[in-house]
């Protein structure tokens, strides 16, 4: 498949592999930050394939793992109401609140349904005008542009049932706070190619000049992620702190400006808690006054609803890159897909989950 | 950047869900979820020899000359009709096939139809004409049925359950159980197309494609097999939970494990490019005219000489072998060479968000 195929070569990867080889000198720990490239190095065994040296561990780039439970409890709060046809990216429902999760409300009483673009819950609220459709708009910076455009696309129909439940994140704040952490270990990070597609890589020079690591725009293809890593393994042996870009492919310095517009007109930053890490100031973006009407915690008036998030596992350790999954005492035996006792398992973005379906641990036992 | 708001060491993870309390859809999907409550709802209830081997169809022994395959499998399929196929052809191929997994001749069927109010007798009609012809090409009859309406909404046009007899052949001893070290899995050709066909036939995914459901009976196929080579260990063929799920049941039955070796795992390139833009595995989509055949090594370039010169196992490719360790693991090696787990699909296949 064109794209797809030439970035999965196996000669090719296991180049760009040996020259990682040949520039390593010293034990380095890059983090990726991005859910999507921590599922694509484990599906890959790219981690297994690096020098000893190399330590990749793996960011809070997950948007289901960071939802915090609040808003977990306040979309099956919304979802569960007789008059909501209640929609969501599919990974989602799995994702437990308090006491259950979408696929139990699903089961009892609401309409819950998955869907692949906010569009399509739009277009279902045009279908359905005596139903109120919400939709669940969780994500980084990569999903903001879709889950706007919702809103604008609501507004311009003049819809009055359709609203959404903003969960959203964004990177560098994340960044900012792993980099301030008295335990960070990371020394070069492996930025998401795709939220860079969107927003362009100008947020990240002052990040790289305030903490003094590199930074290096990667994708998410075998081929992509490992020249991301010989990139940020060569400033960093080359004592170089700056920001680079190994997927030219997709992504420019500016980024993608009428997305960027459209993402300014309907969003503004605001505080946000992340599940597994705490409240991050100015880390999120929620919905600017003048799109009220399109809130949903307005509108079905769940602002005040509060959660507190049980100490169970140590899905906040794994966030910020401090533990490895199969550390957890739970993981693979209280904690699984089917049963997860945290967001990391229920996710396939999420690091427990990626480890567990492709068997890290066996799989480090067989190479030993 | 205040520090002291962010909660470094703070663990945060909301207690655990095990939906025991009520029916979920991930309990019908085929994967880890479906095991269990299969295990706890049924199999402790009824109890016995045939039940607990865990098989495609049930081997009994009714003190005739020969041995009886007996399944069952209940079609509920949206939309009814897809590329390929319709929920009349699956419900005829799919208990055939089960049937002749255990190395039998399928000869009968029942046939269940729940209807809802309002069907189109058209409908009806076309489905009931596309059971025929199936039924003609597995060379089965189908002996008996029922039929119920039930109102308006409170099924999805139609529902049909079928099952199915046959007799297994003298010379054969064919379970998921029998796969040994040093076999060879071969698998009849691509996976995932019947999958992806549905759910692009149901029009929610914003993209047209070509492809067809692989819904086929199997049981010609499986004769010739057998007949080249009465000595195959295991014929399964993988269905819901898709190739991961069907080979993570015979390594666990069979106590042995199963290393594939990724690129040659044959994937339809639509096939490939629905699941990468959907965030699917190919390894679980679903499957309904694919086997796999776990056979001696010795007998593996002739099984696969007979499949490739049949209609539906003309894309036939040896996947993998058995290997002794670890026992019940699926492991693949990777085009890059680094080798992972691939597991049971846990409950129902979500597509990714990004």
């Amino acid at each position: 498949m064109k794209y797809v195929t030439e970035y999965r070569d196996a000669e090719l990867v296991k180049g760009v592999i040996e020259e990682i080889r040949r520039t390593v000198t010293r034990p380095w720990t890059l983090m990726e930050i991005c859910g999507g490239q921590t599922h694509s190095i484990v599906r890959h065994g790219i981690d297994q394939l690096l020098p000893p040296q190399i330590e990749l561990v793996h960011g809070p780039g997950c948007p289901v793992c960071v939802t915090p439970l609040e808003l977990i409890d306040k979309a099956l709060s919304i979802a569960a109401r007789p008059d909501v046809i209640f929609c969501s990216y599919g990974d989602m429902l799995r994702v437990p609140g308090s006491n259950r999760d979408l696929f139990s409300v699903k089961a009892q009483d609401g309409d819950v349904r998955v869907v692949y673009s906010p569009l399509d819950a739009v277009t279902m609220a045009e279908k359905n005008p005596d139903k109120q459709v919400v939709f669940f708009a969780i994500g980084f910076e990569t999903t903001a542009p879709p889950n706007v455009m919702s809103v604008l696309q609501a507004q311009r129909l003049g819809l009055k049932n359709f609203s959404i439940l903003v969960s959203h994140v964004r990177v560098p704040p994340a960044i900012s706070a792993i980099l301030s952490s008295p335990h960070n270990r990371v020394q070069g990070f492996l930025l998401a190619g795709h939220v860079n597609a969107v927003m362009g890589y100008h947020e990240y020079p002052p990040l790289v000049e305030k903490f003094g690591i590199p930074m290096v725009v990667t994708g998410f293809e075998p081929l992509d992620l490992v020249q991301g890593i010989l990139k940020t393994v060569q400033l960093l042996e080359a004592g170089k702190v700056e920001v680079a870009n190994a997927y030219q492919r997709a992504v420019t310095f500016e980024g993608l400006k009428p997305a960027q517009d459209a993402i300014n007109k309907v969003f503004m930053e605001c505080d946000r808690k992340w599940r597994g890490i705490g409240m991050i100031p100015m880390s999120g973006w929620g919905l600017r006054p003048e799109f009220d009407e399109f809130n949903a915690e307005k509108r079905f008036d769940v602002e005040s609803l509060h959660a507190e998030e049980s100490p169970l596992c140590i899905a906040g350790q794994i966030l910020q890159g401090l533990k490895k999954p199969h550390h957890c005492p739970a993981f693979g035996k209280q904690c699984t897909p089917e049963n997860p006792l945290g967001a990391t398992m229920v996710s396939s973005e999420g690091a427990c989950a990626a480890y567990y379906r492709y068997g890290r641990v066996t799989s480090e036992v067989i190479r030993e | 950047m205040n520090n002291e708001t962010v909660n470094i060491e703070g663990a945060v993870c909301a207690p655990p869900l095990t939906h025991n309390e009520q029916i979920v859809m991930g309990h019908g999907a085929g994967g880890r979820m479906s095991h269990q409550l299969i295990q706890k709802a049924f199999v402790s209830a009824f109890q016995n020899t045939a039940l607990n081997a865990g098989d495609d169809a049930a081997l009994v022994e009714p003190g005739l000359r020969q041995k009886l395959s007996i399944s069952t499998d209940a079609h509920v399929v949206s939309p009814l009709f897809f590329p390929g196929g319709d929920i009349g052809k699956l419900a005829v191929c799919g208990t055939v096939n089960d049937v002749a997994m255990l190395g039998a001749k399928p000869l009968y069927l029942t046939a269940g139809f729940i209807l809802e109010e309002g069907l189109p007798m058209d409908t009806l009609k076309r489905v009931v004409e596309s059971m025929r012809l199936a039924a003609e090409e597995a060379g089965v009859q189908i002996v008996a049925g029922d039929t119920k309406v039930v109102q308006k909404g409170k099924a999805d046009g139609m529902y049909i359950t079928t099952a199915g007899v046959g007799v297994v052949r003298e010379d054969v001893n064919v379970s998921g159980a029998n796969a040994k070290p040093g076999d060879m899995v071969i698998l009849s050709g691509t996976i995932g197309d019947h999958g992806i066909a549905v759910l692009g036939a149901r029009g929610e995914l914003g993209f047209q494609s070509s492809l067809q459901s692989d819904v086929a009976p199997l049981n010609h196929l499986i004769d010739a097999m057998l007949d080249a080579c009465p000595n195959i260990h295991v014929l399964r063929d993988p269905t819901r939970g898709g190739l991961a799920t069907t080979l993570n049941e015979i390594a666990a039955q069979s106590n042995a494990g199963i290393l594939l070796k990724e690129e040659t795992i044959p994937v339809h390139p639509e096939v490939n490019a629905a699941c990468e833009m959907l965030g699917f595995d190919p390894l679980y989509v679903a499957n309904e005219g694919k086997l796999v055949a776990i056979v001696p090594k010795e007998e593996a370039e002739k099984v696969l000489a007979v499949m490739k010169s049949t209609k539906y196992g003309e894309g036939a490719v040896v996947i993998g072998e058995v290997v002794a360790e670890p026992t019940s693991r699926v492991l693949l090696k990777t085009a890059l060479g680094s080798t992972r787990v691939v597991d049971m699909l846990a409950g129902e296949m979500l597509p990714r968000i990004c």
